[in-house]
């Protein structure tokens, strides 16, 4: 019962933050509520116990992505979004359509902790039963991640330094040029 | 923000702390939530902190952008290196249990060396990506 009204009112406060996020014309208050939208995400992994996926998005979302959001503002210094000239009716019936069509797909999704799910029923029970005798690994999210599926991490790691050479390569060159030391705000 | 009292000496008490709650998420992860993925980032919110309060000159002086871009590779080399001494071990890539006398023992430390390398890579790359942002059109 009380889990139920938690998971309402989670709910509701994304949406209120996400009608917010769409409605807000100032790209700071935006990027705020951006960061509010994130640390409710994660409250709602919490609730379904992925606490491993609620400290990352914690820390991700709710943090850095914040920050360099506000790191690109001060960039471009320019604070305020443009009111779209005319009213996109046809982009909003395909959004709507879209939205339907995926909560209509929702309908045959197995529902949530079902252990019957397909999901459940592949390589899952294998890592929950063994995953600690194989790898001495009490968390065995950290066992699949750095274990099981290495490769797969080590990707992933490959990937974040790639982005962080996209950025350098970009922006980089531009930080060498001019000399004043100036705060960052 | 150089002449706010109060933040500067809050971020000073705070900034340990979340480096020490960064690198116990790092070596705890095997037990509790977290990981090198999780302590990077943590780790680089430290120092962020640090240059929003201190400046971008003074951040720079810890953690100069040449020193993070090595580490940043680093990390990577760690996590493909040690895919490369389980093969000389005779092993498949990136089967730790080769690593030590017994396939736990191996898998262990084999858990425990990778994510100390995504945790430098993360860090750094997070730091690099921000100090770019940050320097952009200054210093």
């Amino acid at each position: 019962m009380i889990d139920t009204l938690i998971d309402i009112v989670q709910l509701a406060f994304l949406a209120i933050t996400a009608v917010a996020i769409i409605r807000i014309r100032s790209l700071f208050a935006v990027i705020m509520l951006f960061g509010i939208f994130s640390l409710l995400s994660a409250g709602l992994f919490v609730i379904m116990d992925a606490s491993d996926v609620a400290f990352t998005e914690a820390a991700v979302g709710a943090g850095i992505s914040t920050v360099l959001m506000l790191a690109t503002l001060a960039i471009t210094k320019n604070l305020e979004e443009k009111r779209p000239s005319h009213r996109p009716w046809l982009p909003l019936i395909v959004v709507m359509v879209m939205g339907a069509a995926l909560v209509y797909g929702t309908v045959d999704i197995p529902s949530f902790g079902d252990p019957e799910a397909p999901v459940h029923k592949h390589v899952a029970p294998r890592y929950l039963e063994q995953g600690e005798e194989e790898t001495g690994v009490p968390n065995i999210v950290t066992a699949v991640l750095a274990s099981y599926r290495g490769f797969d991490t080590m990707g992933e790691v490959a990937v974040i330094l790639t982005a962080g050479m996209g950025v350098m390569l970009l922006l980089g060159g531009r930080a060498a040029r001019g000399k004043n030391d100036g705060d960052v705000r | 923000m150089k002449h706010n009292l109060i933040l500067r000496v809050v971020s000073k008490f705070l900034i340990p702390v979340i480096i020490l709650f960064a690198l116990y998420v790092q070596f705890h992860g095997d037990y509790g939530p977290g990981g090198g993925f999780q302590a990077g980032v943590i780790f680089s919110a430290a120092f962020i902190l640090y240059t929003l309060v201190f400046g971008l000159a003074a951040a720079e002086l810890v953690l100069p952008r040449r020193l993070l871009r090595h580490l940043a590779s680093l990390g990577v080399l760690i996590y493909a290196g040690t895919g490369v001494v389980t093969m000389l071990k005779g092993g498949n890539f990136l089967e730790y249990g080769v690593l030590a006398s017994t396939p736990v023992a191996g898998q262990h430390l084999g858990i425990l060396v990778i994510e100390l390398g995504v945790g430098i890579t993360v860090s750094s790359v997070m730091l690099l990506i921000f100090f770019t942002f940050a320097g952009y059109g200054k210093s």
